[in-house]
């Protein structure tokens, strides 16, 4: 946040930001691409307050959280003073009721007018809440101005990836710039590609074997490129597609492909393997790991290609090969 | 008589006329779960798999006396199709759609409450690979044959690890009483501690292993259960130690965003409450056997 006191400095200031990286604690170290500036008048700040609701995955409805302290992340907040937060689940049946909003403003020591001003705040908040699928909404600060009256100054939201198919104006909004090109390009083509910053490249059948086929790596002494749920019903071009988003990150020095099909086929996913390693001329070792629905006829595939392509029968053995073998090349 | 479902369970299917519902309705069949109808609305009177649809769960229910379902349902519909099996008095449904909206799941909750205990029904997933007590029936989408016929409950929130953790297991010849898949969402039908609870209750199941990662409350919240009411032992996995914080890791509810939500933490909290932690997932059968045989020898 910058002060200025004239159009001239707010220019200044706009131009030393636009096109820079910010970096916060939301955006990780390699932080977001700046492209805009927001402008507002100064507001005279009394007291600041935080609001939030979020998705609890406790009570599992929405939860919100306001404190007396705002200004500072909600962390921190819940870090340094807890008892200074207050919360209440909100009855999706019902919404936020007016007394649940009055009892929270009272608790944050506000009089007068202000009471009914939160109340007001607080219902927009939730109402927006809901008619745009958040999972998380927070003005932070909400500030009492001078004359007491208050003002949201900073607000952030979150919305549910699974609820844009009904939410087309928020949709809408989606900002290319600011997502990371490789997640996105995996994204649409229906994969879930998270980039890291190891060598192995990780192509994985199902969230949590492919937590665990991570975790396998790192313990085998490596490090994984990227986490890659490849899902259900994969073809072998979808298994080609995997690859392809896999090898787009230069510092990948190895794949390891670990399936293990329930609904999928070991034969399809062995038949893009060896698709993937023809058309893409793959220079990088490929380890295979495949278990389940038609493994045996996965394994000829494999075996007839000719191709030197490693395969292993357990997990262990499947990231210790992928381990070595990046080892090896390396040296 | 294993949990959930067994060979005696009617089973109907939301969604059975779709070619996902078709296709996992026939290996269900196949492994002799009593599937006695369809549910797709407008197709009431068609047959699938020689099966009769109706157009609603309630006259299903009504036609066949089906306690349990399956729903195949796509996201934008499937909280509807949830309520519904609830309202026509099914006491068992496993919902294996991805991608519902949380704020869905939490209507979806609190609709259940309308109805008191007795009978309430018990939801499975979404986002879920389903439930399986092997060489009795399963409801879901999981590869039946890895699966032995034993004694051990195996309760996690991802389906191919769990099929991990099961050939694991047989691999020692250590066969499985039932095998829930709870699912990714954060927001689920039953969480790890349901399911803990019902294996307590279960007279055919001799220990748990549960399976669990990073993000949310529900593993921390089952161990405190287990240390306070479990008579049987119970081995874990968590998955994710290698995870970043703050990056979603494909399921939607794997994300660590609060203290207590990481791998390593939770590893902690669990071997405080006396569960046995799996050192990797190439060890979940080799430390369920260890685990079994202590209880043995003890």
């Amino acid at each position: 946040m910058t002060l200025c006191r004239s159009e001239a400095e707010v220019r200044e200031a706009a131009a030393g930001l636009i096109g820079t990286r910010l970096v916060t604690r939301q955006t990780g170290a390699a932080g977001k691409p700046v492209d805009s500036v927001w402008v507002e008048a100064a507001t005279e700040i009394a007291r600041e307050l935080y609001i939030g609701l979020v998705l609890d995955r406790t009570e599992e409805r929405a939860m919100l959280v306001a404190s007396a302290e705002g200004g500072m992340e909600i962390e921190e907040l819940a870090a340094r003073a807890p008892e200074a937060l207050h919360r209440r689940a909100i009855d999706p049946a019902t919404g936020l009721r007016d007394f649940e909003a009055r009892e929270l403003a009272f608790a944050l020591g506000l009089t007068g007018a202000q009471v009914a001003q939160m109340a007001a705040i607080l219902g927009a908040c939730y109402r927006a809440w809901r008619e745009s699928d958040a999972t998380m909404l927070e003005i932070n600060p909400l500030v009492v101005t001078g004359a007491g009256d208050l003002v949201a100054l900073d607000a952030k939201m979150s919305v549910d990836g699974n609820a844009l198919f009904r939410r087309p104006r928020i949709a809408e909004l989606r900002d290319a710039a600011q997502e990371d090109p490789r997640e996105r390009a995996a994204a649409d083509h229906g994969l879930a590609y998270v980039g890291l910053d190891g060598d192995i490249g990780c192509i994985i059948n199902g969230a949590g074997l492919a937590m665990a086929t991570m975790d396998m790596i790192q313990l085998a002494g490596g490090a994984p490129a990227n986490f890659l749920d490849i899902g259900g019903g994969a073809s072998p071009e979808r298994v080609a597609q995997a690859f392809r988003t896999v090898l787009a990150d230069p510092n990948v020095g190895v794949v390891l492909v670990n399936i293990f099909a329930g609904i999928n086929r070991c034969d399809w996913v062995a038949e893009g393997v060896v698709q993937a390693c023809r058309e893409l001329g793959l220079t990088q070792p490929v380890v295979v790991r495949l278990s389940g629905t038609n493994v045996e006829e996965g394994r000829r595939i494999l075996r007839a290609s000719g191709l030197p392509l490693v395969t292993a029968d357990t997990l262990a053995e499947a990231a210790e090969a992928a381990v070595a073998a990046r080892a090896q090349r390396a040296a | 008589m294993a949990i959930l479902i067994d060979e005696t369970t009617k089973v109907l299917v939301q969604g059975m006329s779709g070619r996902i519902g078709r296709f996992h309705a026939e290996e269900m069949i196949e492994h002799g779960t009593d599937v006695v109808a369809g549910v797709t609305p407008g197709k009431g009177g068609e047959t699938v798999l020689g099966r009769p649809v109706f157009d609603t769960v309630r006259a299903a229910v009504a036609a066949t006396g089906a306690e349990a379902s399956l729903i195949f349902v796509p996201p934008p519909a499937a909280a509807d199709a949830i309520m519904e099996a609830a309202d026509a008095g099914i006491r068992t449904a496993v919902c294996v759609t991805d991608g519902l909206p949380a704020q869905d799941m939490m209507e979806v909750k609190r609709f259940l409450l309308r109805y008191p205990e007795e009978r309430r029904m018990r939801l499975i997933g979404p986002n879920c690979a389903g439930v399986i007590s092997p060489g009795k029936g399963f409801l879901g989408i999981m590869p039946p044959h890895i699966y032995l016929p034993g004694r051990v409950g195996i309760v996690g929130r991802s389906g191919t690890l769990g099929y991990e953790a099961a050939s694991q297991m047989a691999a020692l010849g250590l066969g499985v009483s039932t095998s829930v898949g709870i699912g990714g969402d954060p927001i689920n039908g039953s969480s790890f501690r349901d399911v803990l609870e019902l294996f307590e209750a279960d007279p055919e199941t001799d220990a748990v292993l549960m399976i669990g990662e990073i993000g949310g409350p529900q593993e921390a919240d089952a161990a405190e259960w287990a240390r306070a009411h479990m008579t049987k032992p119970v081995a874990a996995y968590i998955a994710g130690l290698s995870a970043p914080k703050g990056r979603q890791m494909g399921h939607a509810g794997a994300i660590v965003s609060a203290f207590g939500e990481s791998a390593q933490e939770k590893v902690e909290i669990l071997t405080r409450a006396g569960i046995t932690v799996a050192p990797h997932p190439s060890a979940m059968g080799e430390t369920v056997a260890r685990m079994l045989d202590a209880r043995a020898a003890a």
